[in-house]
């Protein structure tokens, strides 16, 4: 067993010895010595620095003064909590760390909320500061609240520290009369030694959450879904994604790169390569897993579309989880594309990616505009059941339509009947396109949790993989299409 | 082929200690092909393993705690003989004679300690025509007794050191002897031994109290409280010479052994040959023992005692000691011989197998005794698991004698000596470097110390060696930010290679989570570790910068280190491979739940874990503490109650005695109190921390 794991451990290399040169390696175009990329290397630096920027801000939690305050009172931060309960040295993936960022004053670090996902005795689990599947009762918990202890499987109460009732004491007094102390109304001793509403009994946050890994080590859950195969690494380095992606989000680059440097050995077996060329679709590895792929290279025509939602039917028929890597302008518009019935093409991609019920995880890695935008997203976010995960890179930008196209288009309508000069129609965009790149940005609908979270473009392997094993936690079920225009 | 025993001659002791000699044992051969060993532990071990060699059949002897015990895994058979007192199972002869008979047994080796040296049970197995291998019952009376063996050696010629051994043992007469031999003087009592019943007056004026004070401590001890005095020599030297005799009268010696640096009168540390001496003197020193040894008609291996003056290296003869010696391997190490052997065949009835010139004398040995005991603590003795033991591999220059394995119990009922580590060299310099290198368990630091110490190291040893220089033998072991970096790597890996166990157990090990370990998303995991040694917290902050390499800080973040490494395994040794800020090192670990240990080329050192507050908070909540109670401080027996129910006591007056590991432990009021309940009684085991006596109820 220790000789197994210490392979594990010394040989990372034991991994790349597995490689072996094979036809479906993606063979890289790109030239690192160019002034473009390291100019796009250099830009992508300083959106990662400032995501991690905002992050430590978060991470500092609501200030020295609040966090002594906190502490003092013997309890433990929140981050803290986290780390003892999971396992010392599991990843976490922790999602919308920058959710409520710069709203209400910036005064909210992550919405007042940490959710995440990370292995707990071995068994991956949901973890919210406040309430998991496991109801951990670390502040006060009233009204609605109470009843979240009542309905969990089991629940640990801290002494003199978690309350439960349905109406705390100045309720209870304006309601009977009767003055009673929080601790003794609903603390952790009459909960779990009278009422029964509680199960353990911790006499700190550490016990608690000593208490909760004991109880998660006993849940006797069996995942159907291991990675028990020795896996690739990516042949290219990760670090080169920052001069991939160009800063203007109109030039356009091929996604293929940005698959050789996320997926197992760079290995990508594409199908209809010819046929819809600006959605590229096919099939790789992540840690051993197959999953399926779909990339934007361009402006989605009928026949990408067609494409895409012939794919996502194969995955949905294999159970094989699906990857977007969004890059979206949008489907095509003008006379010719609305002949060749782009909107019922586009339908049918809208359609089957809704209805497909594996595991579908989206990164935009460029822009999220229009409605390709709606065909991939906002309606998975309806569907509550499949686990789906969406996260956007720093430099992502997402709305209906680009800045520049909006400034135009409302200039346009604006100035109906006045007589702007040029200098006035500049200014009225200029407004425009501030306005669209501040609520376009990444920034700004991570804030209003549209999404998962920004990552690092060098930890999309990861994060893609976690949120796999995450997502390969329950069963795939199987997939009811609705109807197909055809 | 029949062999049998005959008496050749005796020599008898008269009641006023007058010697006389006669006819004793004469023996033909007398074949020992099965043989009881009444001795446990590292002893009995090194017995069977001769004895295996020389095709004899081996049985073992075990109490009740040693049931699983080495020597009784490795003999061929093994008898129950009683439980865990020694009076009940090793000391206890005649259970041991029985056991004998039943398993068809020729002779008896009786090893050191226990019954080696007692009278009775020598002449008993002779008496039931069983072979004691050892010298004859009258020798070990005649040497036991320290003024009857003054006196045979004073008639022998052998040299022995001024002193009154006098039967009138009043305080004046004592005095006046004292005055006349010289200030200091050391007072002994005539049946002691291991440095009991033993105190040195400096001056007249301390004379008295020191003498009634040696003679309580002999009185309790040994059941006598005759007392012998003897010329203190300020810097002596322990040197012991080993002799060998046959049952034809033939005797020679196998050169000395210097075991001058003691602690508790103890012996810690051993080499042969001693340094710094002449041939002449080396030759002398052989020939005065080998002359003690036939003056007591002696059979079999032997030890001959003497100080040795440190300064005019003039030597008397001290005592002899009549059995094998703990220290024995260094005198096989330079000679070749195997002493067990030549005890067995010699008391088998061959005639020595060498004569004194074909005896080699090459290279140098070390001993050291590894013992379960806090040097730093007065050297007092431990009993408990042994979570962890690794040794040294053993070669034909390394020999590593123990009677443990990892996982057994270091009982309070015996000698709490773990294992001793034995070393060759071709000279000296050699033997020590070799005795440096080898790192153990407990007291192991301390004998690195030792053997590291410039003094020991150029020879100049004495038995207040370790009294004189005491400043520099304990230094400072507060550990240095290596350690504590290696301490935190070792938890980290630890960690991590328990959760990839379970992950491979869950055919998971590939999974993201586990080979990403320690991801978190735009920000560096970190952890703080809580490292205890003695009383003082040390924390660490690890900040994971990947999954295999580490920024640790010791001063809480000023500065950093640029840590990796990894865990190897071999034989039950984990080894931790580390580069820290480019620079590798090596040492080995052990790590439970409560501690992580670090063996190094200084020796262990032992961190305590931090432990959950909940934890001691839970049993806080079960007792109130050692208010209202006394408890044992360590297993033992309950030797005296000196309280009972309804007393009042003093805070510090004394309640009970305990005795752990041979020693007596005082447990004293930690207040005023009156005694409510007494819970043992004299002559019970106790575990550590059993309540022993309860007080009233006081509330802080």
């Amino acid at each position: 067993m220790f000789s197994k794991s210490n392979i594990l451990l010394q040989n990372s290399c034991l991994v790349q010895i597995l490689r072996n040169t094979s036809a479906n390696v993606i063979k890289t175009q790109v030239d690192v010595q160019t002034p473009q990329f390291t100019d796009n290397h250099c830009r992508m630096v300083q959106l990662v620095n400032e995501l991690k920027y905002k992050t430590e801000n978060v991470l500092k939690g609501g200030g020295e003064k609040a966090i002594k305050r906190h502490t003092s009172k013997g309890k433990l931060l929140v981050r803290d909590r986290i780390n003892l309960l999971l396992d010392k040295n599991s990843a976490f993936l922790e999602l919308s760390a920058l959710a409520a960022n710069d709203m209400y004053d910036g005064s909210i670090n992550s919405a007042g909320i940490i959710t995440g996902i990370g292995k707990v005795c071995g068994q991956e689990c949901i973890i919210a500061a406040n309430d998991a599947t496991i109801a951990i009762v670390m502040g006060s918990c009233t009204a609605g609240g109470a009843y979240v202890p009542a309905m969990a499987d089991e629940s640990i109460i801290i002494k003199q520290q978690g309350t439960i009732f349905l109406a705390g004491p100045p309720l209870v007094k304006a309601a009977t009369g009767e003055e009673v102390s929080a601790e003794d109304l609903g603390g952790a001793d009459l909960h779990c030694s009278i009422s029964g509403v509680t199960d353990h009994y911790a006499l700190d946050d550490e016990h608690a959450l000593f208490l909760a890994r004991q109880i998660v080590k006993n849940l006797n859950r069996k995942s159907s879904n291991t990675f028990n195969k020795p896996f690739e690494s990516p042949l290219y380095d990760s670090d080169e994604l920052y001069g991939i992606i160009d800063y203007d989000l109109q030039k356009p680059f091929d996604v293929r790169e940005i698959i050789a440097r996320i997926f197992d050995g760079s290995k990508f077996d594409e199908i209809k390569k010819k046929y819809g060329e600006t959605l590229v679709c096919g099939f790789s590895k992540l840690y051993g897993k197959t999953v399926g792929i779909v990339g934007n290279n361009g402006v989605l025509f009928s026949e990408s579309a067609m494409k895409g939602a012939h794919f996502v039917q194969i995955c949905t028929q294999r159970k094989i989880p699906i990857i977007f890597l969004q890059n979206i302008t949008g489907f095509m518009v003008g006379r010719q594309a609305e002949i060749g019935g782009i909107a019922k093409h586009g339908a049918k991609l809208v359609t089957a990616v809704a209805c497909a019920k594996v595991p579908k995880i989206t990164v935009i890695i460029g822009g999220s505009y229009g409605a390709g935008n709606f065909g991939i997203e906002i309606v998975c976010v309806e569907d509550p059941i499949q686990p789906r995960f969406l996260y956007m890179w720093p430099n992502a930008k997402i709305s209906v339509m680009g800045g520049a196209q909006a400034a135009g288009v409302l200039s346009d309508v604006t100035s109906k009947g006045k007589m702007w000069n040029e200098t006035e129609k500049k200014m009225f965009e200029k407004t425009v396109i501030d306005q669209f790149d501040k609520e376009g940005s990444s920034y700004f609908s991570s804030a209003r949790l549209w999404d998962d979270g920004i990552i690092d473009p060098k930890d999309t392997r990861k994060v893609l993989g976690l949120s796999l094993a995450a997502a390969l936690n329950s069963e795939v079920d199987e997939t009811d299409f609705g109807i197909f225009r055809m | 082929m029949v062999f049998y025993l005959q008496p050749q001659y005796l020599i008898k002791c008269t009641p006023q200690g007058i010697l006389q000699s006669s006819r004793r044992w004469k023996s033909t051969l007398r074949k020992i092909d099965k043989l009881l060993i009444a001795n446990r532990g590292e002893i009995a071990c090194r017995v069977i393993r001769t004895a295996k060699r020389l095709g004899v059949r081996t049985v073992a002897v075990y109490s009740d705690v040693d049931k699983n015990a080495l020597h009784v895994a490795m003999s061929d058979e093994s008898y129950r003989i009683g439980s865990a007192a020694t009076s009940e199972s090793y000391l206890n002869g005649d259970k041991l004679l029985k056991v004998a008979k039943v398993a068809s047994c020729q002779a008896i080796h009786p090893g050191y300690g226990f019954l080696s040296e007692n009278v009775e049970f020598a002449e008993n197995c002779q008496r039931q025509d069983i072979t004691f291998i050892g010298p004859p019952a009258s020798a070990i009376r005649d040497m036991g007794i320290k003024s009857t063996s003054k006196a045979i050696m004073s008639k022998a010629g052998v040299p022995i050191i001024e002193g009154y051994h006098g039967e009138d043992q009043s305080n004046d007469r004592l005095k006046e002897e004292a005055k006349t031999i010289g200030f200091p003087i050391m007072i002994k009592a005539v049946r002691g031994g291991g440095g009991k019943g033993m105190r040195i007056a400096y001056s007249e004026e301390e004379f008295i109290e020191a003498l009634e004070s040696a003679r309580t401590e002999s009185q309790k001890a040994f059941g006598d409280s005759v007392v012998l005095l003897e010329k203190f020599v300020a810097e002596p030297r322990h040197v012991e010479v080993q002799v060998f005799a046959d049952t034809y009268g033939n005797g020679v010696h196998l050169y000395e052994r210097d075991c001058s640096v003691q602690r508790r009168h103890q012996k810690i540390i051993e080499e042969a040959p001693a340094p710094d001496l002449s041939n002449d003197l080396r030759s002398e020193l052989g020939a005065a023992a080998v002359r003690a040894a036939k003056a007591v008609g002696y059979v079999g291996a032997g030890t001959v005692e003497f100080i040795l003056d440190k300064n005019t290296h003039k030597f008397h003869f001290m005592e002899m000691n009549t059995r094998l010696q703990v220290e024995h391997p260094i005198t096989e190490m330079i000679t070749g011989i195997d002493l067990v052997e030549w005890q067995i065949k010699i008391a088998s009835g061959e005639k020595l197998l060498l004569t004194q010139k074909e005896i080699p004398l090459k290279g140098h040995a070390f001993e050291a005794r590894i013992y379960a005991e806090d040097p730093r603590g007065g050297f007092l003795p431990g009993a408990g698991p042994l979570l962890h033991l690794s040794t040294p591999a053993s070669s034909k220059d390394v020999r590593i004698e123990t009677g443990v394995r990892e996982g057994d119990e270091v009982s309070v009922h015996y000698d709490p000596m773990i294992a001793k580590l034995v070393v060759w060299g071709e000279n000296r310099p050699e033997a020590l470097s070799k005795l440096q290198i080898a790192g153990l368990e407990t007291n192991v630091n301390f004998l690195l110390d030792l053997a590291k110490h410039p003094e020991f190291m150029a020879g100049n040893v004495h038995t207040n060696f370790i009294r004189d220089h005491y400043d520099s033998l304990f230094r400072d072991d507060t550990p240095n930010e290596i350690l504590l970096i290696q301490a935190s790597l070792t938890m980290i890996l630890t960690d991590r290679i328990a959760e990839i166990n379970e992950a491979v157990s869950r055919d998971d090990q590939y999974n993201p989570f586990v080979v990403e370990s320690t991801f978190r998303i735009n920000h560096e995991h970190s952890r703080n570790i809580k490292l205890k040694f003695k009383d003082k917290d040390f924390i660490t902050i690890i900040k994971y910068a990947n999954n295999s390499e580490y920024r640790i800080s010791c001063d809480g973040g000023k500065s950093s280190y640029i840590v990796n490494g990894e865990i190897s395994k071999s034989n039950n040794k984990l080894t931790l491979n580390c580069t820290i800020n480019g620079v590798k090192s090596k040492v080995n670990i052990f790590r439970n739940d409560d501690i992580l240990a670090i063996f190094d080329q200084n020796g262990k050192v032992q961190f305590s874990l931090e432990q959950p507050k909940f934890l001691s908070a839970q049993d806080e909540a079960a007792s109130t503490g050692l208010l209202n109670k006394a408890v044992a401080p360590m297993p033992g027996i309950l030797d005296k109650l000196l309280v009972k129910t309804g007393d009042v006591v003093k805070k510090g007056d004394s309640l009970f005695v305990l005795i752990a590991m041979k020693m007596e432990h005082v447990v004293k009021a930690n207040r005023d109190a009156t005694i409510l309940n007494v819970l043992f009684k004299a002559g019970d085991n106790v575990a550590k921390d059993a309540t022993i006596v309860q007080f009233d109820e006081q509330t802080e």
